[in-house]
């Protein structure tokens, strides 16, 4: 417990911010440049955990347990988005043989 | 302070390498590794609840989902769509400009305080169940139905038969 302290003792909240940040964007750019449906599905992931990371960090800044709360919520959450999602890929597997993003172009229609 | 800064390396390091492998597999191993370093930090924090269930939930449920998704779809490396280089490049500056805007945001605080751990038993099962069930009672019961029905949409979805067969 002790040394626990002493380890995040000097880290500025700012640095946690830039971290966050940092995953979070690489999370969108992984949305935006790969067109395997799993993939985006995973970038997701990244950063809605980024964003559970940062709830945490504040929840221990403020010293207030609410964060950490909705980082509960943020989870069960994710975990039924991936459930649906993962459905729905399948079923787009099985009637278009693919899970390239660009063959639901056909949506549009 | 030092176990921090090699930490979020590692974090960033490995989900760099989630949205560069080629290989879905290998994005999803990687990404199992950026869970963990997660988990790393939350141990850090001393927030023990949301580390053990990032532990279970993350590392354990969504990635093994993940894994057998693709196990059912059975993907190779030649099958790997891929985009035009053009449009990785405009991708890769738009996630650029959003990181400057934020850190741009960011230095606009000058002063940035430490994170410093006033109460230990803030991030203890004890504490974190005593603040759900009085006061998040409600969202709680709700998040239960949801996951309830997520559960049901799965099924529904994953077992209908396409009807063209």
């Amino acid at each position: 417990m002790k040394t626990l302290n002493d380890a995040i003792q000097a880290v500025p909240l700012n640095h946690y911010i830039l971290l966050c940040s940092i995953i979070f964007s690489i999370g969108v750019i992984g949305v935006l440049i790969r067109r395997n449906a799993i993939v985006i599905f995973m970038s997701i992931e990244l950063m809605l955990n980024s964003v559970n990371l940062l709830l945490t960090a504040f929840s221990v800044y403020h010293g207030d347990a609410t964060g950490q709360v909705f980082v509960f919520f943020i989870m069960a959450l994710a975990a039924a988005e991936v459930a649906v999602g993962l459905a729905i890929i399948v079923m787009i597997y099985r009637n278009t043989n693919s899970i390239d993003i660009n063959v639901l172009n056909r949506l549009k229609w | 302070m030092s176990t921090f800064y090699f930490i979020a390396f590692l974090s960033i390091f490995f989900s760099i390498l989630v949205i560069t492998a080629k290989n879905p597999v290998h994005s999803i191993l990687y990404l199992i590794l950026t869970f963990a370093t997660f988990t790393i930090h939350y141990v850090l924090m001393n927030a023990q609840f949301v580390a053990i269930v990032n532990f279970i939930v993350y590392m354990g449920a969504i990635l093994v989902l993940f894994l057998y998704t693709l196990m059912l779809i059975n993907l190779n490396k030649e099958s790997e769509p891929q985009k035009s280089n053009f449009i990785k490049i405009i991708g890769f500056i738009a996630g650029a400009c959003f990181l400057v805007a934020i850190v741009a945001a960011l230095k606009a605080f000058k002063t940035s305080q430490l994170v410093v751990l006033n109460d230990p038993n803030l991030g203890l099962v004890k504490n974190l169940g005593k603040i759900l069930f009085n006061e998040y009672l409600l969202p709680f019961e709700v998040s239960s139905i949801l996951l309830l029905s997520a559960m049901v949409g799965a099924v529904l979805l994953a077992t209908k038969e396409p009807k063209t067969t």
